[in-house]
């Protein structure tokens, strides 16, 4: 396709914005964060930790012992750098892979193996944990997010709503009607596609023919930004900018990420060599996000593989612990999902209530 | 006590709810300096504010999350589908999302949301403007399914609806919204959703029907009355959950029923309350329980309306069926 002049000017300007290269060398000093070093190392430490639970969730998955599962391996930047950006009273509405920004939020480990597992405790989120279910419907967290942002401010509460999807999620319908929505009354919500370049197996270029997702928010009125989700710390700065443009009442921010799955897309049989090539797969974990961040880290002596090695015992230990919490939950019943209907029970509920109750007694 | 139509008992439940709690918001498409396309939310805007009564962009599924994500944050949302047949755009907010929140979240996040929305056959609308959709509706669970047949009900049904901290979809008859005045009281005052309203009382036959179909049944009742037939008519109000309880209260004191409505026959709220009488009433029968409803069809064409709505003759023939069989 052929593309007009104002067209190419427009993708032009998504130029992908990076703090980091491959190398772990800072290619953008002008951008760099001013990040404590313990912060620093935390960041490190969450992606370590989330490779490895990573790792482990996908062995108890094949063991039987976990349930469904959407694998985060190479997207660590992408997720726990946009989520370092958040304070605690911010809302996150996330998709089904994101997993680990909502236990870096404050659910339990243990509650996101419920959750995995299917058991109602699951999506029980602590109180003062702002954090929603993880969204099975591509897109509809989307709209949602346009909702609670516009709630936050009209309640002036100093927060901001998060949602997350990928490549495949930018081309609902809901996608664009959240980030309009929210370009509209103006709220500070902001959007993260996490552009991992496959909608399960439909690559990005068959999406849409606009160059990049960001630019999806030229449309919609509001600001748009291309990040490289590889680098930790670029995803956490664009992040903290639309955190900081919502809060100062200057809208909504579109945030893609480009990133990449290593794994397949759930553990529910997928296999990524029937749409990937090795080559593709090679090129990608080129750019991985721990890598580079351990480069960055050990130049600046502020990471061992002593300390290393401490966080993957840490997972593996946490993860051990939060099993075995799991594996104590109740079991489930019939009448404590008949007892989630409504806040008071018609009388079809009622009646199946006691014909349920009579049948768990025996 | 005013006399009101329907229209403007509707209005007037939003504001009594406007001004009753702050976390009440109205909005939708063409609600706010306009009044909405049938003047139900009139002056509301000028009276509360466009912080609390607000137009949205066209898109309904992005109306549905607006409400979802206000709900979530403490306010109690009001939101206009423009139409009902305009629900399909919004139907994974509304039985996919809303409807799912409190069981999803074990009880902890609930959607307060209520959902009105003009439908109903009679006044010649183009394409799926009125199609009677409270089947599907009734069919997905965490929802609750209201439809006033007067200007009376329809406050005290609405004021309740929006008190509701579980999704409420609030369907307004095209045809009811001023096709009559009543009286209305301008205090508040609510009507119990669940529970079903005894039109007319009468002991040979009940019909049991909902929405412009009342006032078709009433004409009927008449008819059946010139030939010596009591037909009680009972307004079931809310369509899901039924109000059981008068239902078979009146079938075990007529013996004899019928079930009208003006949606299409197939899998829908009629073929619900047929089953429910028979699990529950059958020896109390001394006929079969017939229904009258729309053929199987997909809504008419605009000139056709009135050859495919079901009519009061219809009714009072299927009565006559019922009670000679």
């Amino acid at each position: 396709m052929e593309k007009t002049k104002e067209l190419q000017n427009i993708e032009s300007q998504f130029k992908t914005f990076q703090i980091l290269n491959e190398e772990g060398e800072i290619v953008n000093k002008k951008a760099m964060p001013k990040l404590k070093d313990e912060e620093l190392k935390e960041l490190m430490t969450r992606m370590v930790y989330t490779r490895i639970w990573d790792q482990r969730a996908i062995s108890l998955n094949r063991q039987g012992r976990l349930g469904f599962y959407a694998p985060v391996a190479g997207q660590e930047a992408s997720m726990l750098g946009s989520h370092f950006a958040l304070e605690k009273q911010d809302w996150i509405l996330p998709g089904y892979r994101d997993i680990p920004q909502i236990v870096f939020h404050g659910v339990p480990l243990e509650q996101a193996f419920l959750w995995s597992r299917g058991h109602y405790q699951g999506g029980q989120m602590p109180e003062g944990v702002n954090v929603l279910m993880p969204q099975i419907i591509i897109g509809a967290q989307i709209i949602q997010n346009a909702g609670v942002a516009m709630g936050l401010k009209r309640k002036k509460k100093d927060a901001v709503a998060i949602t997350y999807t990928g490549d495949g999620g930018a081309s609902q319908g809901d996608f664009y009607e959240g980030l309009n929505f929210a370009g509209a009354y103006n709220s500070p919500a902001i959007f993260v596609v996490q552009n991992n370049r496959f909608a399960i197996s439909v690559p990005v270029e068959k999406q849409s023919a606009a160059k990049t997702i960001a630019q999806k928010a030229v449309a919609a009125g509001i600001h748009g930004v291309q990040v490289d989700g590889m680098d930790v710390l670029a995803v956490y700065v664009a992040t903290k900018e639309a955190r900081e443009r919502g809060l100062a009442g200057n809208g909504p921010t579109l945030i893609e990420t480009l990133t990449y799955r290593y794994g397949p897309h759930t553990m529910a049989g997928d296999d990524p060599t029937r749409y990937r090539t090795s080559e593709l797969d090679d090129e990608w974990e080129k750019k991985d996000p721990l890598v580079r961040f351990r480069k960055f880290l050990e130049g600046k002596n502020l990471w061992s593989e002593e300390e290393e090695n401490k966080v993957v015992e840490q997972a593996k230990e946490d993860i051990k612990e939060a099993i075995k919490k799991a594996d104590s939950a109740p079991k489930q019943k019939v009448t404590d999902l008949i007892g989630f209907m409504g806040e008071e029970l018609p009388h079809n509920l009622k009646e199946q209530m006691e014909e349920y109750k009579e049948k768990e007694s025996k | 006590m005013a006399q009101m139509t329907m229209i403007q008992a509707i209005t007037d439940a939003m504001r009594n709810e406007l001004k009753n709690n702050e976390d009440v918001l109205v909005f939708g498409e063409d609600v706010g300096q306009n009044g909405g396309v049938f003047r139900a939310t009139e002056g509301l805007q000028k009276e509360f504010g466009e912080d609390r009564v607000f137009d949205t962009p066209l898109a309904e599924s992005g109306i549905g999350g607006l409400a979802i994500g206000l709900g979530l944050t403490g306010f109690r949302p009001v939101m206009e589908i423009q139409f009902f047949g305009f629900v399909f755009e919004v139907f994974d907010s509304v039985a996919a999302q809303m409807a799912r929140m409190r069981y999803r979240s074990g009880g902890v996040y609930h959607s307060p949301v209520t959902i009105r929305s003009p439908f109903g056959g009679g006044v010649k609308t183009p394409e799926l403007h009125a199609d009677s959709l409270e089947g599907l509706m009734a069919q997905t669970p965490g929802l609750k399914v209201v439809i006033p047949s007067t200007p009376y009900d329809a406050k005290g049904l609405l004021i309740s609806a929006i008190r509701d901290n579980d999704p409420v979809v609030f369907l307004e008859h095209m045809k009811l919204y001023r096709s009559f005045r009543e009286e209305v009281p301008e205090e508040e005052y609510t009507i119990p959703l669940g529970k079903a309203d005894i039109k007319r009382e009468g002991k040979d036959i009940s019909i049991i029907t909902y929405g412009a179909m009342v006032h078709s049944s009433l004409k009927a009742a008449e008819e059946l009355a010139k030939e010596g037939i009591e037909a009680e008519v009972i307004d079931l109000q809310t369509v899901s959950p039924l109000d059981i309880e008068t239902i078979i209260d009146s079938v075990e004191k007529t013996n004899r029923a019928i079930v009208v409505q003006e949606a299409q026959k197939q899998a829908g709220v009629s073929a619900h309350v047929v089953a429910e009488i028979n699990e529950r009433a059958i020896l109390s029968l001394e006929a079969p329980v017939l229904r009258v409803t729309a053929p199987d069809t997909i809504f008419p064409f605009a000139s056709a309306e009135d050859a495919w709505l079901p009519s009061y003759k219809d009714i009072a023939e299927k009565a006559k069926q019922v009670i000679n069989f």
